[in-house]
C-alpha cells in the first residue's frame, strides 16, 4: 500500500505549502506521461506541426494542471460541502444550453467563456459524481440498499442523462449513467439491484432485436440499419460503417511495432475521420504498433490503480466514493472509446481522455483529478 | 459530520471490497482491449496493412466515348461535342455568395441556374466537385480561366457532350441522350457501373436508347492515390476503355431533311425505302423538335409548348401512329381475292354508287356510281363498291392474311421507341378483344381500309415496296455498327402470280399516270421517274361532310403510297398527313417531291414536272427552309435550264 514518505512524521492532515509533500506524485507523473503521448500524436496529424493542435493542448494541459493544484490544496470537506451547489450549477448550465441550443436553431452544446468553450455535459459527469458521493456520505450506512434511498441516486442521475440525452449525445449519457452506477455500487448498493438493472437491459436488447421483422417491431427499419451496420461495418462501406472499417484497418496496419512517428499512411492520407479528437487512439496504434498501443492502456491501467489504492484506503467514505467515481469515469473514457474506434463498441463520440483535443473535457478532468488529489491529501491519518 | 467508528470502518470494507470487484472487471475489460488489439495488430496485422495499401489506392472509371451516328453517307447525326463547364469545389470556394456573385460577373447565370447550383452543392460532399454552368462559349471559359487566381474553388473544364447537329431532322430516329436517372437505375437489373458518373449520359429515346449498350462502350480506369475523402491524391496509371461502336444508319440526310422540310407544319410522317433491300433512306415526322434540349435538360416551358401541341411534336408518327390505310389497303384486297380464286382481273363489277347489305347502304366515295368496273380501273379510280364485292366473296380471314403477308400487322425489329403493330382485324380477333362475332359490315369496311384496320406509315412502306418488287423485303435502319454491315432481311419470294402482280402494278401505275387517275395531277413526266401509286383517305369521323367545313382535327387523314420508277422499281415510299384531307390533294404532292428527291439523289429539277405544276413546285422549294452543310436552314437556290 503506498503511503507518503512522509506519513511517518506527519501524522494529522497537512497544511500550507506542505501539502506539497501529500500530493499523489505518481498520479501526477502518469497523467503528464499520458498528456505528453497526446502531444506527440497531435503534432504528428497536424503533419509534423505545433499547430493547429499540439500547441494549444499543451497550454490547456498547463492550465489543467494549475487547476488541478488549486482544486487539490482545497480541503476536500469544502467539496463535499459544495457538492450539491455545483451539481445545481452544472445541471442549470446544462438547461441554459438547451434551452439557447433550441432557440438557436442548433445543436449547440457550450457556452463560450471566452478562452475556451465550456461543455456543461461535462461538467456534470464531475458534479454528479460528487453528489452521489455526498450523498451516500450523508446517508445512513443502514438505508443505503432501501428502495426510496436508492431512487434518489437514481433520479439524481437520470435527470441530467435526459437532458444530455435529448441534445442528443448518446456517448455522454452512457458515461453519465455508468458512472453513477459505479459510485452507487461502491457506496454498498445492494447487488441485486444492479442484477435487476442488467437482466432488464438485456431483456429488452433482446426484444427489440427479436421484434425485428414482426407486427410488434419495437425500432424503426433504419434504425435496425445502424444497428447491422455496428454488427458487420463491411454492409455499408461507404456509409455509415465507413469510420469503424477505415478506423479498424489503420489500426491494424499498426503491426508489432508500428510504421514510426509521423509514417502513419491511413491518417496522413486522410482516411481516418476525427482523426485529432475521437480517432486519434488510432493513430496512435498505426504509428506505434501493438507496443505503443498497450503502453497507453498500461499507462491508463495505472492511473486507475493509483486511484483505487487511495480509495481504498482512505477513511473518509465521500473521498473514497467520489475518488472510485471519477476513476470509474475515467475508465469508462478510454475503455469506450479504444473499443469504439476497434470496432468493438458503436461510434458513439467519447474522447479519449487527455490525448483526444479539446479544452472542455481535459480541463474538467484535470479538476477531477484535482479532487481526487484533494482527497488524497487530506485523507484521515490513523492517530496512535 | 461525524459517524461512528464502527460505519467508518463499516464503509471501508465495502468500499475496499466492491472496489476490489470493480478493479477486476475493469482489469478483465482491458486484458480484452489488449486481446484485441493484440489481434488486430499482430494477428490479423498483414492483412489490415494490404488493406491500408489498397486503401491508399482508388481504382476510378474512365467515362468511355459514345460512339458516333452517322447516315449512309457518312455525314454525322450524333456527335459529341466539347463541352465548357464551370465546377465548384465548396471547401475550396470559401464563400459561396460571393464566389457566384464574382463568377456571374464573368459568365452569364440566370438567378434559377445559380439557386439550382447552390443546392447541388448544398447536397453534395464538399470536396465533390459540381457542375454549375456548362455549355460555355470558349469566350466566357477562357474569362474563367485567367480570372482564376481570384476564383478559388472555380475549375473550367472540359468534357465531351452529345450533339445533333442536323438539329430535328432525326429528332424521332435517333431520339436523344440525357443526365442519368433514378428511375433509369432502378430499371436496370445490374447497373454498369459507369451511370453512377455525375454527368454521364444515357441514351433516353429512339436509336441512342436502344442501342445504348453498343453505344456506351466500355469505361476504362485510372488507379488513383486518394484520401480517405475520395480527393485525388495523384495519378498511378490508366487503363483506357473502350469507346462506343459506330452506327451507321441506312438513312439518308438530305432525303431526310427534304422530307420533314416539305411536311412544314402539318402533322405527317414520310418513310421512303429502298425496295431492293429494305434500306430506310427517310423516316420523317413532323412537326419535330430539337433533340439538343433535351440534352441539357429542357426547360418547363419548353416542353410544356412539345407536350400541348396538337400536332405532336413528340411523338414518332413513321412508327409509332397508326391509321387506318384507307383505300391504300385495296390492293391486298384485290390480291387476296385473285389469288382465292372469287374473282379474275377482267371480271367487272357495276357500280352504282352505293352497295346495300344488311339493310344498309354502303356509299362509295363517288355518289354517282363508277359503272362497270374491273380490277385495273377499280384500282385507277378507286372505286369501294367493287371492293364491297370482292370482300362478300373472299372473306375477312382471307383478306387478313394476304395483308399479314404484305407487312401489316407486324412489328418490325427496329431500334426505335414505341413500335407499334398496328392491327389486322380477323373473326377470330373481333371475338378475343371484343367478344363479338364478326359481321359482313365489318368485311366491308375493312375492305376499303377502314373500320377496324389500322397500319402505321413505315407498314405501308414495307407494304408497298413488296408489291414493287414481289419480294418479302423487311426494313433495315442500322446499316453497320463499327464498321461491320448488317444483313439485310428478306424471306424471299412472295410466291404470287406474276401476272397479278404486274396488273396490280400497271394499276398503279395507272393511278398516277393516267388521267382519270386519282394522282394523275401528282405526277413526274420524265419518263424514267414514272411514279406508281395509291391515294388513300381514311375517315376519322362516321358522317361524309365536306372536309373543309369541319375543324382540323374532325377532317380525314390523307395517305399516298407508292414507288419509283414505275419500270423498275428503287425507292417506296409512303406519307400519311394526318386531318389533311383527301390523299390525292395532301398526301400524293409530298409524296411526289420526297421521291423525285430520291430519284434524284438531291433537289430535283423543275423538268421532271409535267408543264402544268413547275410553277407551283418552283414556289414550294424556294419557301422550304433546307439545312445546309453548316446546319443552317435557309431556302435552296434553283438551278434554272
Amino acid at each position: 500500500m503506498p503511503v507518503s514518505y512522509l506519513e511517518y512524521r506527519v501524522q494529522t492532515v497537512p497544511t500550507g505549502l506542505s501539502k506539497i509533500l501529500h500530493l499523489n506524485w505518481a498520479l501526477v507523473v502518469l497523467l503528464t506521461a499520458v498528456a505528453c503521448m497526446g502531444f506527440l500524436m497531435l503534432y504528428s496529424v497536424a503533419g509534423g506541426s505545433m499547430d493547429p493542435w499540439a500547441r494549444p493542448q499543451m497550454e490547456r494541459f498547463g492550465l489543467g494542471l494549475a487547476l488541478m493544484f488549486f482544486v487539490a490544496f482545497v480541503p476536500v470537506y469544502f467539496w463535499r460541502n459544495v457538492a450539491l451547489l455545483a451539481y445545481a450549477l452544472a445541471f442549470a448550465l446544462l438547461l441554459v444550453v438547451e434551452v439557447a441550443g433550441q432557440t438557436a436553431g442548433g445543436a449547440q452544446r457550450w457556452i463560450d467563456l471566452g478562452f475556451m468553450r465550456l461543455q456543461p455535459s461535462e461538467m456534470m459527469k464531475i458534479t454528479l459524481v460528487m453528489l452521489l458521493a455526498a450523498y451516500y456520505d450523508w446517508l445512513d450506512m443502514s438505508k443505503v440498499s432501501r428502495p426510496v434511498w436508492v431512487l434518489i441516486p437514481v433520479f439524481l442521475i437520470l435527470l441530467p442523462t435526459g437532458l444530455v440525452l435529448a441534445q442528443p449525445d448518446l456517448g455522454t449519457a452512457i458515461l453519465l449513467v455508468v458512472g453513477g452506477a459505479i459510485v452507487m455500487f461502491a457506496a454498498g448498493v445492494h447487488w441485486a439491484y444492479f442484477a435487476i438493472v442488467a437482466a432488464s437491459v438485456g431483456g429488452l436488447v433482446t426484444a427489440v432485436m427479436s421484434s425485428r421483422g414482426t407486427d410488434w417491431q419495437l425500432l424503426q427499419d433504419y434504425q435496425y440499419r445502424r444497428i447491422d451496420t455496428f454488427l458487420d461495418p463491411s454492409t455499408d462501406p461507404l456509409g455509415a460503417g465507413y469510420h469503424i472499417t477505415q478506423s479498424t484497418i489503420a489500426f491494424g496496419s499498426g503491426g508489432w511495432t508500428g510504421r514510426g512517428f509521423m509514417q502513419g499512411t491511413q491518417t496522413r492520407l486522410n482516411f481516418l475521420p476525427e482523426k485529432h479528437t475521437d480517432f486519434i487512439f488510432t493513430t496512435l496504434a498505426e504509428e506505434f504498433g501493438f507496443l505503443g498501443a498497450v503502453s497507453l492502456l498500461t499507462l491508463y491501467g495505472l492511473i486507475i490503480l493509483f486511484c483505487f489504492v487511495s480509495a481504498m484506503s482512505n477513511k473518509d467514505r465521500f473521498a473514497a466514493l467520489m475518488t472510485i467515481g471519477i476513476a470509474g469515469a475515467f475508465f469508462l473514457y478510454f475503455a469506450v472509446n479504444m473499443s469504439m474506434v476497434m470496432g468493438l463498441a458503436p461510434v458513439v463520440g467519447v474522447p479519449l481522455p487527455l490525448v483526444s483535443f479539446g479544452g472542455s473535457a481535459m480541463l474538467v478532468l484535470m479538476v477531477a483529478f484535482g479532487l481526487v488529489q484533494s482527497a488524497h491529501i487530506h485523507r484521515p491519518r490513523a492517530r496512535e | 459530520m461525524k459517524r461512528p467508528p464502527k460505519d467508518t470502518e463499516k464503509s471501508a470494507r465495502i468500499v475496499t471490497r466492491r472496489g476490489a470487484v470493480m478493479g477486476i472487471c475493469m482489469l478483465g475489460f482491458m486484458g480484452v482491449l489488449a486481446g484485441r488489439m493484440r489481434f488486430m495488430q499482430v494477428e490479423q496485422g498483414d492483412e489490415f496493412r494490404l488493406l491500408a495499401e489498397e486503401n491508399r489506392i482508388n481504382l476510378r472509371l474512365i467515362p468511355p466515348t459514345r460512339g458516333l451516328i452517322f447516315d449512309r453517307n457518312g455525314r454525322p447525326i450524333a456527335e459529341n461535342a466539347q463541352n465548357y463547364r464551370v465546377v465548384i469545389v465548396r471547401e475550396d470556394a470559401g464563400d459561396l455568395e460571393e464566389t457566384f456573385a464574382k463568377l456571374r460577373g464573368l459568365i452569364p447565370m440566370s438567378d434559377e441556374q445559380v439557386e439550382r447550383a447552390m443546392r447541388e452543392i448544398q447536397r453534395r460532399s464538399p470536396f465533390v466537385p459540381v457542375t454549375v454552368a456548362d455549355q460555355l462559349t470558349w469566350a466566357d471559359i477562357s474569362e474563367v480561366a485567367v480570372n482564376a487566381p481570384a476564383l478559388p474553388g472555380v475549375i473550367p473544364e472540359v468534357g465531351l457532350t452529345r450533339r445533333y447537329p442536323l438539329f430535328q431532322d432525326f429528332a424521332h430516329v435517333v431520339g436523344y441522350v440525357g443526365p442519368v436517372s433514378d428511375n433509369d437505375l432502378a430499371q436496370l437489373e445490374d447497373p454498369d457501373p459507369v451511370l453512377q458518373i455525375p454527368e454521364f449520359q444515357i441514351g433516353k429515346v429512339g436509336i441512342e436508347k436502344k442501342l445504348e449498350s453498343q453505344l456506351r462502350g466500355t469505361a476504362g480506369t485510372k488507379r488513383i492515390e486518394v484520401n480517405a475523402l475520395g480527393r485525388v491524391m495523384r495519378e498511378l496509371d490508366r487503363q483506357e476503355g473502350e469507346q462506343g461502336a459506330d452506327i451507321q444508319l441506312t438513312v439518308d440526310a438530305g432525303l431526310q431533311n427534304f422530307a420533314q422540310a416539305r411536311m412544314g407544319d402539318e402533322s405527317a410522317s414520310a418513310v421512303v425505302m429502298d425496295v431492293r433491300n429494305g434500306d430506310i433512306l427517310a423516316c420523317a415526322s413532323a412537326p419535330s423538335f430539337d433533340p439538343n434540349l433535351f440534352v441539357r435538360g429542357i426547360s418547363v416551358p419548353d416542353y410544356r409548348a412539345l407536350t400541348e401541341d396538337d400536332h405532336r411534336p413528340l411523338a414518332t408518327k413513321t412508327v409509332q401512329g397508326t391509321y387506318p390505310p384507307g383505300s391504300t389497303f385495296k390492293m391486298l384486297v384485290a390480291i387476296a381475292a385473285v389469288e382465292a380464286g372469287v374473282v379474275t382481273a377482267g371480271e367487272t363489277v357495276f357500280c352504282p354508287g352505293f352497295r346495300e347489305m344488311g339493310g344498309r347502304r354502303f356509299h362509295c366515295w363517288k355518289r354517282a356510281g363508277h359503272g362497270w368496273m374491273d380490277m385495273h380501273d377499280s384500282v385507277v379510280q378507286s372505286c369501294d363498291v367493287y371492293y364491297y364485292e370482292l370482300a362478300e366473296r373472299v372473306g375477312i380471314d382471307r383478306i387478313a392474311e394476304m395483308a399479314r403477308r404484305f407487312g401489316l400487322g407486324e412489328k418490325y425489329d427496329l431500334p426505335l421507341s414505341a413500335v407499334s403493330d398496328g392491327l389486322v382485324p380477323n373473326k377470330e380477333w373481333k371475338r378475343r378483344t371484343r367478344g363479338q362475332e364478326w359481321r359482313i359490315g365489318d368485311s366491308l369496311n375493312a375492305a376499303i381500309g377502314q373500320g377496324y384496320n389500322l397500319a402505321s406509315p413505315l407498314q405501308l412502306a414495307v407494304m408497298t415496296a413488296r408489291i414493287a418488287t414481289g419480294e418479302g423485303i423487311a426494313p433495315r435502319l442500322i446499316r453497320s455498327v463499327n464498321g461491320q454491315e448488317q444483313p439485310v432481311q428478306t424471306s424471299g419470294p412472295m410466291g404470287i402470280s406474276p401476272t397479278l402482280m404486274s396488273q396490280i402494278r400497271k394499276s398503279m401505275f395507272d393511278v398516277s399516270n393516267h388521267r382519270r387517275g386519282t394522282a394523275y395531277r401528282s405526277r413526274l413526266s420524265e419518263e424514267t421517274m414514272k411514279i406508281a401509286g395509291k391515294t388513300g383517305t381514311s375517315q376519322v369521323r362516321s358522317v361524309v361532310v365536306r372536309n373543309e367545313d369541319v375543324p382540323w382535327e374532325q377532317r380525314d387523314h390523307a395517305l399516298f403510297v407508292g414507288y419509283a420508277p414505275a419500270d423498275a422499281p428503287r425507292y417506296a415510299c409512303s406519307v400519311v398527313v394526318e386531318h389533311g384531307g383527301g390523299g390525292s390533294r395532301a398526301a400524293a404532292p409530298v409524296a411526289r417531291d420526297v421521291l423525285a428527291y430520291a430519284l434524284s439523289g438531291g433537289l430535283p429539277s423543275l423538268d421532271i414536272y409535267p408543264n402544268a405544276t413547275r410553277g407551283e413546285v418552283e414556289a414550294l422549294f424556294t419557301s422550304m427552309p433546307l439545312r445546309r452543310e453548316d446546319g443552317s436552314e435557309a431556302p435552296p437556290s434553283l438551278d434554272r435550264a
